[in-house]
């Protein structure tokens, strides 16, 4: 008995370790530990940066270790859960200046094509939903590690930027010239499912 | 002319915090729906609001004492010749427009205050937040805010519009009370 315990979990282990020798797979953001961010930046009449970040999002990619290029990445964004550590701002944020979060509650990318760099960076090709709008946007990604964590699952990370007009978006609010885009910077851990 | 109210007159004082906060909650009013709307470069974009916060506190401390002179000092009688259904509800009114403007003060304070910061009164005091920050607060409590304040304005026009009624078809002296006649 003792000895079929011992074999079991043997072979619980050698299974663990065979899923574990490639990397590829499904990846699931880890909302749960909250290892993710969707933070953007934009100039404060030139003269500074205003920083902010989405609270609320979710999303998942696939990794295909084979051929990087077929892998692929689609988010969920709430955008009503917008915080730049202003409520007043925030109101405004989600007003229809803005984001317009009544009509437009949600904002998406997916990804269409990866295209590989040197040196574990990529661009990832994808339409990207804001406020009503559907546009093709490039991220500029880069994968900053994967391997074993030490709960017993698999993990790999990104950090992508972008930037983007607010016109293109249909965004109206005129912040001035210093202020006509933002940055988006998304990183995220991914657990492998 | 008196201090206190009389059975049959209005007191100074009642009679300047009723046009004090009447002028006071019109330009409130106005100086909000347009302070929303400004251009991120008008000069006003910050001052407004400033100014917006500032007169809302101080117009809640005015309504404070307000209630309070209300309550030690109660207001004349009905003129003769007023049907009791009209006194009602020109009692119901007068009780909805001051709930309203205090549900306004703490809708408008919320805010603000969402994130956990004060609210600076000119330079003169500062108002700290009470319920430190609470997520999504500013949402719920400027809805209430907008809908509460044009509820005052449409009512207090109402209750403008029967004055006018009182003075100008009925000719009683409703409205020259109200100005210490």
């Amino acid at each position: 008995m003792k000895k079929l315990l011992l074999a079991s979990a043997v072979s619980m282990t050698m299974i663990g370790s065979v899923h574990a020798d490639g990397h590829g797979g499904t990846y699931a953001f880890d909302d749960e530990g909250a290892h993710q961010f969707v933070t953007f930046k934009i100039s404060h009449l030139g003269f500074s940066w205003l920083y902010g970040r989405f609270n609320e999002f979710d999303g998942q990619f696939v990794y295909d270790e084979e051929n990087p290029e077929n892998s692929s990445v689609s988010v969920t964004i709430d955008t009503s859960s917008v915080d730049s550590n202003h409520a007043e701002r925030d109101k405004h944020l989600r007003s229809e200046d803005f984001l317009y979060v009544d009509d437009f509650p949600e904002a998406s990318f997916q990804s269409t094509r990866v295209e590989l760099g040197d040196d574990g960076e990529a661009d990832i090709v994808g339409d990207l939903t804001l406020r009503g709008v559907t546009k093709e946007v490039t991220l500029d990604a880069k994968m900053l590690g994967h391997g074993e964590d030490p709960w017993g699952g698999y993990r790999m990370g990104f950090e992508a930027q972008t930037e983007l007009a607010l016109k293109d978006f249909g965004i109206p609010m005129d912040l001035g010239k210093a202020s006509e885009t933002v940055e988006v910077i998304i990183s995220v851990e991914g657990i492998r499912q | 002319m008196q201090v206190f109210n009389s059975s049959s007159r209005f007191g100074v004082v009642s009679i300047l915090l009723h046009w004090l906060v009447a002028v006071a909650v019109f330009t409130l009013f106005g100086l909000g729906l347009w302070m929303v709307d400004l251009n991120y470069y008008h000069e006003w974009y910050k001052t407004g609001p400033d100014i917006h916060r500032s007169v809302g506190i101080l117009l809640f401390g005015v309504m404070i004492f307000r209630v309070l002179w209300r309550v030690v000092n109660r207001g004349p009688c009905p003129l003769p010749g007023q049907a009791k259904w009209e006194v009602r509800i020109a009692h119901g009114v007068h009780g909805v427009l001051y709930l309203l403007l205090f549900v306004a003060f703490v809708s408008g304070y919320l805010i603000t205050t969402a994130d956990g910061s004060s609210i600076h009164v000119f330079d003169w005091f500062t108002v700290p937040s009470v319920t430190g920050q609470v997520k999504g607060l500013e949402e719920v409590a400027g809805d209430i805010h907008y809908w509460t304040t044009w509820a005052i304005v449409v009512l207090a026009g109402l209750h403008a519009a029967a004055a006018f009624k009182h003075h100008l078809i009925d000719r009683d002296d409703t409205l020259r009370r109200m100005v210490g006649r």
